[in-house]
């Protein structure tokens, strides 16, 4: 240390802290007067002073640390000495604080996302004995249900507490003042006893009653509390008001406590009675297969003992109503009834699991880098601690000095961790599958940020402490050797073993995002049966007293669809009863007069230019078209796959069908298959073949209220969206248009629980990768530079800059080589926990592999070779020299 | 326990001689152990310090800055009631100390 820099630390040094040092210079001041006087010469008596006195500076130190007065000031000058560190080493800092936050941030964003959908109880009093209910369909998958199986169950079942059917229902609000905006409401109709069921009472005004639930009932509502801050102010006086929606009156009952959630549809504002014909007709939408339901399990009873006896009473349902089961494609074979939590995390558990999974890698090679991290610097700093202790620092000293740096960092990293978290969830919420449950629920978890905080802190500091302890125990005349890099140990072994790990670690997700990505490029190879690109979609709804009558209702689709044809920029258009890829799903029973009696299969009611527009191919036979009318004999369309199963033989083309409502009934006329269509896929791209059969909507049995407009379009689809709805709505100016996508779109959404999925394992992926290359260049670059010497001596005795390379080069890419190996080995194993996610892929697919292994060898070949670049470089003079 | 250790004793001897020569600088305090102990008795001098300030924050002692008979400046130190009672447990203590040790020596 300089003068200059003496004296400067001496004016810094704290008024305290120059007390104990006058004073214990007094001290020696005045033994040396006392040894002078008893005749000493100079030099002796100050010799023998200092002797007598010991260490100064560790007295000092132990002085500084008794009082404590000082312990604060001492904590601030640690704390102002670890920020010096810090900068002094500020790749180091950035590095640690940047992996320590990712992994504190990325483990909480997506435990945070997690825990409310998977682990924490629903919100309901007795959460657990909620059940989901399905009915079972002959091949034993889960079904809607419909009406008239829910009144059999309600009536005789003694295994619930109370079950409940429900259906999604968007009025429209009126425009109430000048001011007021009209609006499509997100509600649910629902059986008297849904909110009973839950287990959740309304919190002013009363619940449902049976008497609200019949045909014609009362038109009365309620409110979500949501709904009622946002619309009405919190007007305690809105119970027993009227509100418009569409054009009835309704009048509220109710009001829901502010925490009730709605797991069932987590955007419903508003409930009415579902109202549906209790006598049951059998040609009415009470045979529909359109019903959620849910039931409380009467305490003691299973699910089991649910189901048998259920299955016992559609039994005898089916018997008391076998025409109305067969207008809907037969009985079910049974009830489903499995956990409600159970039932709405079915669908994204693969995924979220999948995803816990990768996060708890990456927080792992988060770990591991920081372990590797901190114990790289630690022997770099091994002379500097050692000399310290021979300085006289106490080891309590030292060691709460390392702990200040350790805490300093983790501090840092917590902070950016925590907005980490924030941004992580918040994107995550953005991004999430539409049909993740309990969205919101989900917001940053403290107590989860503080578990992966202290996990990574823990690591961190613990692996901080080693250069302290070892400085404290160890002989600091070898440690001061050691400082002077003359020997390259075995020392290095734990941190060898630390980057096979990472890498190990990182190829582990390589795969699992590599598996996902093979998945994704597969699925959308798939042809959807149509033409996707340049076509629009959206939902056109009718509503309103002048739509009752069927000839309403067509007029007023066929009036549109007239006018958004003439449109420019229009090709064709063509409305139909459901849109594949949109979450649309209806099935009706079709009978076969030389053929099987009830088989479901999904019902497009469509107009005539609904399969051009999609450029559906025609196989066999002649398209739908404007003289397929009501009166005319009916003509049917089957899908290949629903022909070709029914008759191999290829004989489909002209056969007799009698389709729905008209299942059973000898009286009705038979409908003629005129021709055979390509298939589409109508849930997701992964489907195989789904049966199917096209109607044209004038000689289905009823007019769909709400059909579904699809456009193909000359340029881009999506900028004709205003001028379309403006041609809709010049014919009527009241009807709701929903649901405007292009069809590309609905596409990448119906696959957005995989793409969710990769997209994470992209991410958490690319940050192992980083992670897994620095580590190895960390380790090698230290190597390097410990063993400069040893390298110089090397080039001094002759090594070519080439053996040397190749020298540096072999020993890092051993380490990734080992970690690569392992890492392909766990990666076959882990896999597993991906299956269901992926699409024809094999979870152990070679090119993945292969691709992942060649991916990181030539990553690590990189890292490798920077610092053995620098190893070849060195000038064995200035290495020499440098001792 | 420690109050029969070494430090114990370094502060039962520190405590002694402040009550017994009033206020002293710690290197008074030195002269006045070895003096007293007839040179039996010779602290590591630096050692002093730490105890002196420990003394001072659990109150026993209290200090102050003056001047020494040579017009040198020196942080004096003086016992204070607390002190005063610590001194009396302590010499309690080390009494108890001796005479245990002294039966074990005089024991068969």
């Amino acid at each position: 240390m300089s003068l200059a820099n003496r004296i400067a630390n001496l004016s810094r040094r704290s008024r305290v802290e120059r007390e104990i040092d006058a004073e214990l210079a007094a001290h020696i001041e005045m033994r040396i007067e006392d040894n002078l006087a008893a005749g000493m010469s100079a030099k002796e008596a100050r010799r023998d002073a200092l002797l007598r006195f010991g260490n100064r500076s560790a007295m000092h130190e132990r002085t500084t640390e008794a009082d404590s007065a000082l312990y604060l000031e001492s904590l601030w000058a640690d704390m102002r000495y670890a920020l010096r560190q810090l900068r002094r080493d500020p790749a180091f800092a950035l590095i640690s604080i940047l992996i320590l936050s990712l992994g504190i941030g990325a483990c909480t964003a997506i435990f945070s996302a997690i825990k409310p959908i998977l682990l924490d109880p629903l919100p309901y009093p007795h959460a657990g004995r909620i059940a989901m209910l399905w009915e079972r369909s002959a091949d034993g998958s889960p079904a809607h249900v419909s009406f008239g199986a829910f009144q059999g169950l309600h009536q005789r079942s003694h295994a619930f507490d109370s079950i409940a059917v429900m259906k999604p229902w968007q009025p429209a609000i009126v425009a109430a003042t000048a001011t007021d905006r009209a609006e499509r409401l997100e509600g649910q109709r629902v059986s008297a006893d849904f909110f009973r069921t839950l287990g959740i009472a309304p919190k002013a005004g009363r619940d449902f009653q049976p008497s609200d639930d019949v045909l014609h009932g009362p038109a009365v509502i309620i409110l979500s509390d949501r709904l009622w801050h946002r619309r009405f102010a919190a007007d305690p006086s809105i119970l027993g008001k009227q509100l418009r929606l569409e054009d009835t009156l309704f009048t509220v009952i109710g009001i829901m406590p502010p925490s009730f959630e709605d797991v069932l549809l987590p955007t419903a504002e508003l409930w009415a009675p579902l109202q549906y014909d209790p006598s049951l007709p059998a040609d009415g939408r009470e045979w529909g297969h359109h019903l959620r339901m849910i039931g409380r399990l009467r305490n003691g009873i299973s699910a089991d003992q649910a189901s048998s006896e259920a299955d016992g009473i559609l039994r005898i349902q089916a018997q008391l109503y076998a025409k109305g089961f067969a207008s809907s494609g037969g009985p079910p074979k049974g009830l489903i009834v499995q956990g409600l939590q159970h039932d709405l995390t079915s669908g994204v558990r693969p995924a979220l699991l999948a995803v816990l999974g990768a996060v708890l890698l990456v927080l792992s090679i988060a770990c591991v880098n920081v372990t590797n991290l901190v114990l790289a610097r630690a022997s770099q700093r091994r002379a500097e601690f050692a000399m310290r202790a021979a300085l006289g620092a106490a080891r309590g000293r030292l060691i709460r000095q390392l702990l200040t740096e350790s805490l300093l960092l983790a501090l840092f990293s917590g902070a950016l961790g925590m907005a980490i978290a924030a941004t992580g969830v918040r994107a995550l919420v953005a991004l999430s599958p539409p049909d993740l449950p309990r969205l919101s629920a989900i917001a940053v978890n403290g107590s989860i940020f503080l578990f992966a905080f202290a996990i990574t802190a823990l690591t961190g500091t613990l692996v901080g402490l080693v250069p302290a302890v070892e400085a404290a125990h160890a002989d600091p005349a070898r440690g001061l050797q050691q400082g002077s890099r003359r020997t390259a140990g075995s020392r290095h072994l734990p941190r060898r073993i630390l980057v096979v790990a990472e890498v190990s670690l990182a190829v582990v997700l390589l795969v699992g995002a590599g598996l996902l990505l093979r998945s994704m490029t597969h699925l959308f190879a798939i042809d959807p049966g149509f033409d996707a690109p340049r076509l629009l979609t959206m939902q056109v709804q009718e509503s309103g007293r002048q739509y009752d009558t069927p000839a309403a209702r067509l007029r007023f689709f066929d009036l549109a669809l007239e006018r958004v044809r003439h449109l420019p920029g229009v090709l064709s258009a063509g409305f139909t009863s459901q849109l594949p890829l949109s979450g649309d799903v209806d099935g009706y029973g079709v009978q076969f007069e030389h053929g099987p009696q009830a088989e479901a299969a999904f019902r497009y009611a469509v107009t005539p230019g609904y399969l051009e527009t999609m450029r559906i191919p025609l196989r066999r036979g002649r398209a739908l078209n404007e003289r397929d009318a009501a009166g005319a004999p009916v003509a049917v369309l089957l899908n290949e796959a629903f022909a070709n199963r029914i008759f191999p033989a290829g004989n489909a083309l002209g056969q007799h069908v009698r389709l729905g409502p008209d299942m059973g009934h000898a009286d009705r006329p038979w409908a003629t298959v005129v021709g055979i269509v390509g298939n589409v896929k109508q849930e997701s791209l992964g489907d195989t073949g789904e049966d199917a059969f096209y109607i044209t909507t004038s000689q289905w049995t009823w007019a769909d209220d709400a059909q579904s407009l699809v456009i193909r379009t000359q340029g881009p689809p999506a900028a004709l969206t205003p001028l379309i709805r403006d041609a809709i709505w010049s014919v009527d100016r009241d009807q709701p248009i929903v649901r405007v996508a292009t069809m590309d779109n609905l596409l990448a959404a119906s696959e957005s629980e995989r793409h969710f999925v990769l997209m994470l394992f992209e991410a958490f992926a690319l940050a192992g990768l980083i992670l897994a290359a620095t580590g190895t260049y960390g380790v090698l670059s230290g190597s390097v530079t410990e063993r400069t010497r040893e390298i110089g001596v090397r080039a001094a005795l002759g090594a070519s800059r080439s053996s040397i390379l190749a020298l540096v080069m072999r020993q890092g890419m051993a380490l990734a080589a080992s970690g690569v190996l392992i890492g392909l080995g766990i990666a076959t194993i882990a896999s597993r926990a991906l299956s269901a996610l992926l699409f024809d892929v094999s979870r152990l697919d070679l090119p993945t592999y292969l691709g992942v292994a060649a991916l990181l060898l030539a990553v690590s070949c990189v890292a490798c070779y920077i610092p053995a670049r620098r190893a070849a470089s060195i000038n064995p003079v200035d290495a020499l020299r440098a001792e | 326990m420690a109050k029969t250790d070494l430090q114990g004793s370094l502060d039962l001897l520190v405590l002694k001689t402040l009550a017994r020569m009033g206020d002293l600088h710690g290197y008074g305090i030195v002269l006045h152990i070895q003096r007293a102990s007839g040179e039996l008795l010779s602290v590591e001098e630096g050692s002093l310090y730490p105890a002196l300030h420990r003394m001072e924050q659990s109150g026993w002692v209290a200090s102050h800055w003056a001047l020494t008979e040579t017009k040198r400046k020196a942080k004096f130190y003086k016992l204070t009631p607390a002190g005063r009672k610590q001194l009396k447990q302590a010499e309690e203590n080390f009494e108890q100390l001796v005479n245990g040790v002294r039966a074990m020596l005089h024991y068969a």
